[in-house]
């Protein structure tokens, strides 16, 4: 039994999606550990986009079960739960493969809006902000905070008053992952956090999930192609190969594992040796 | 070069002779013959040709289509793309949202004062009205950039909200007799209610689709109040409505009246003031409460739904709710502004409720820029005030008015004032505006 299994932060049980015909994911099951980095791998269309988007309830799963496990002892059962209260309640935050800020609004809006529910809590509905009270100020003030310390841990706080369209895309990356830091996440799902970044800008997307986990009760689901990251930081990895698990474990035994060598150089399972030679490995 | 442009001039008039082939095949039917009850014989039916009227609209999109073709779409610098340049540009007009709200302000609460000095009584009454019937679109205007401007959410149907709180003010007073100053808030609640009941399942639709069941919405409202004659009086309309008061005291002559207890001397452009501001007041509440409302989470949370719904809701958004707001709170300002025009006009009937009413105010805040304050106040001027300037022309008003839609939307695509203020800064200090093509218009 894996350290992962012991006290998962998110469990996946038999989850299965079906778009009509297609099955994007078929019978998966695996665990996120507390404090770890997850990376979840797999091919172009391996359906991990999907898995995200059943966690976070914007697909609802034909079939399965999804649990997140909150720290305070609570329990949520994902695949029951509208969208929004996954975020509010059960704290699992994400980021989108396609970047999707509020690009017509600053940095720092960006960052509010995500302190939308405390902030909403804070102003009495609205009531107690139009008239300015006191308690309200201070909540803002306090979410201002919030979005400066963010803003300064991602190298951003010099543009905090530009629009986020403006952004290079780098800096858009690190800015919707400082958005959904801001929710105050237990779980944080990244979508391809490193694509069309340069090395340098990766090795410093590593140091703030490295950060991020370490510094916040904050365990971290990531998406990722580029295996030098995946190797480096990831505690345990999942591959998915077309809607199926095919590894589970740590980067170094799924490194080595000839299932993944072959889905991901596109062959059977026998000719993964004849292959090898061929490519030199 | 010659070439090129013998070829252009060549493959234009040959689209321009296909075009007007069409137009002849189309106008042949529907200009050159029209069905006529013969006069003198018996009202027998006969077909008068018009081939001279059918060769002119001929000519019309054949000249038309040539031209366009030369020097727009075929061109290769668009003249619709140098013609923009010969306007003041966007950035002279910048400074103009600065200074504009305190101008404008100063003049709006003077302008009775001016009226009267310079028209007396008399000459002013028309002014005052007019300037009146601005402010009430001004207000309308304001109310619909929250709903659309901020949001994002296309509303067709506006004007239900605004029938709604005329007709809730002009019932209620009938029924029961209540006076202008109870009436007021309960037709804004009236018309909140109604927005929220609407609103439930209209949310959920995007785009297109939102903008097409609100506007099937604003049309149901109207056919009931013009149906159910035993409640509202059907076409007849509601009549006698109460006049507003001054805090009880009536506009009228003799004791006891406005005039006579601050001891002036009757007139009737006492009320006709009192309304203006009255409506003044309205607006600029409506201003305030919108101004505040952004800086607060919720405005934020329109603002950002406008931006990207899927992303609010991975930030824990309801999303439901936060447009649920923005269309009842802009149904409540819309309801205000019905209830004082039920109070102004005295009569109503369903027929001040038409579409057309939903298009106008539409377009205020669409030519304003979506989501600006004064850009709302500037074209409510220009469209309200153009209206009734070019009443002389007669048939041919919606005819500029249509051209100057046209030249607004070539010269400045995202309205007259486009540039969005962030709601809050880190430096503290004033942010520079965020320009008009990075800010999303929103899906609905
Ligand atoms: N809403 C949907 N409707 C129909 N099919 C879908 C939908 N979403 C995903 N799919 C299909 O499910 C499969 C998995 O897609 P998914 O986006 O999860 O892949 P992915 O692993 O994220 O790939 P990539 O690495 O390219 O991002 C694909 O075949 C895709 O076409
Ligand atoms: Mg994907």
């Amino acid at each position: 039994m894996s350290a992962w299994d012991t006290n998962p932060v998110l469990t996946i049980e038999h989850l299965t999606m079906r778009f009509g015909g297609l099955v994007a994911i078929d019978d998966l099951s695996f665990n996120v550990g507390r404090g770890d980095i997850t990376a979840l791998i797999g091919p172009n269309g391996a359906g991990k986009t999907t898995v995200f988007n059943c966690v976070t309830g914007f697909y609802k799963p034909t079939e399965g079960r999804i649990v997140m496990n909150r720290s305070n002892g609570e329990h949520y059962l994902l695949e029951r739960m509208p969208d929004f209260q996954i975020s509010a309640q059960a704290k699992v935050a994400r980021t989108f493969q396609n970047i999707r800020l509020f690009g017509g609004m600053t940095l720092l809006e960006n960052l509010m809006v995500a302190q939308h529910n405390p902030l909403m809590l804070a102003s009495g509905y609205s009531l107690a902000g139009i008239f300015g009270l006191a308690s309200f100020r201070k909540a803002e003030r306090d979410a201002v905070e919030k979005a400066r310390y963010w803003l300064d841990k991602t190298n951003l706080i010099d543009r905090a008053d530009a629009p986020a369209a403006d952004l290079p895309y780098g800096d858009q990356r690190r800015l919707e992952i400082a958005r959904a830091m801001c929710s105050g996440p237990e779980l944080l799902c990244l979508d391809e956090p490193a694509a069309g970044l340069n090395p340098k800008e990766s090795a410093e997307l590593n140091a703030l999930l490295q950060y991020i986990r370490k510094e916040h009760d904050t365990s971290i689901l990531l998406i990722e192609h580029d295996m030098s990251v995946v190797m480096e930081i990831s505690d345990h990895v999942v591959v998915l190969d077309y809607g199926e698990k095919i590894s589970d474990g740590s980067a170094a035994e799924v490194k080595d594992d000839p299932k993944v060598i072959a889905a991901y150089l596109g062959v059977p399972d026998e000719e993964v040796d004849t292959v090898e030679e061929e490519v030199g490995l | 070069m010659s070439a090129k442009s013998d070829n252009l001039l060549a493959v234009s008039l040959k689209d321009a002779a296909a075009g007007g082939l069409i137009a002849l095949a189309l106008f042949s039917v529907l200009i050159g013959m029209k069905a006529e009850v013969a006069s003198g014989l018996g009202g027998q039916l006969g077909i008068e040709y018009r081939w001279v009227a059918v060769a002119i609209a001929v000519a019309v999109v054949f000249g038309g289509r040539l031209l366009l073709n030369l020097f727009v779409w075929k061109a290769d610098k668009p003249v619709t793309e140098t013609a923009g340049s010969f306007m003041p540009s966007a950035k002279m007009l910048a400074p103009l949202g600065k200074y504009a709200m305190p101008l404008f302000l100063i003049l709006a609460v003077a302008l009775p004062f001016l009226l009267l000095s310079a028209y007396g009584a008399r000459g002013s009454r028309q002014y005052l009205d007019l300037a009146i019937l601005v402010t009430t679109y001004v207000m309308l205007g304001w109310g619909l950039n929250i709903v659309v401007g901020l949001a994002g959410l296309l509303d067709l149907g506006y004007v239900a909200f605004y029938a709604v709180g005329a007709y809730s003010y002009a019932l209620l007073a009938q029924y029961f007799g209540f006076s202008f100053w109870i009436c007021l808030p309960l037709a804004g609640i009236l018309a909140a209610f109604w927005g929220i009941i609407l609103g439930f399942p209209v949310l959920r639709l995007r785009g297109d689709y939102l903008a097409i069941v609100t506007l099937a919405f604003g049309e149901i409202i109207r056919v009931v109040l013009l149906n159910w004659y035993e409640f509202t009086g059907g076409p007849d309309g509601i009549s006698g409505i109460p006049r507003p008061s001054f805090f009880g005291l009536e506009f009228k002559r003799g004791e006891g009246g406005f005039a006579d207890t601050f001891g002036l001397d009757y007139s009737s452009i006492h009320r006709i003031i009192f309304l203006y501001y009255l409506i003044l007041i309205m607006a600029l509440i409506t201003n305030f409460v919108t101004m505040r409302l952004r800086k607060l989470p919720v405005g934020r949370a329109w603002e950002a739904l406008r931006e990207d719904e899927i992303a609010c809701r991975s930030l824990g958004i309801n999303t439901t709710n936060t447009k649920l707001t923005a269309f009842a709170l802009g149904a409540m300002f819309g309801g205000f502004a019905g209830s004082f025009f039920a109070t102004r006009q005295g009569f109503i009937s369903p027929e001040s409720f038409t579409f057309i009413e939903s298009a106008v105010i539409l377009a205020i805040v669409v030519l304003g820029g979506l989501g600006s304050q004064i850009g709302v106040v500037i074209a409510a001027i220009v469209m309200i005030g153009g209206f009734e300037f070019f009443r002389g022309l007669e048939e041919y008003r919606m005819l500029v008015f249509g051209l100057l839609m046209v030249v607004i939307m070539v010269w400045r695509p995202r309205g007259l004032i486009s540039t969005r203020n962030p709601s809050i800064t880190l430096s503290g200090k004033k942010a520079k505006g965020i320009s008009a093509d990075l800010v999303q218009e929103g899906h609905g």
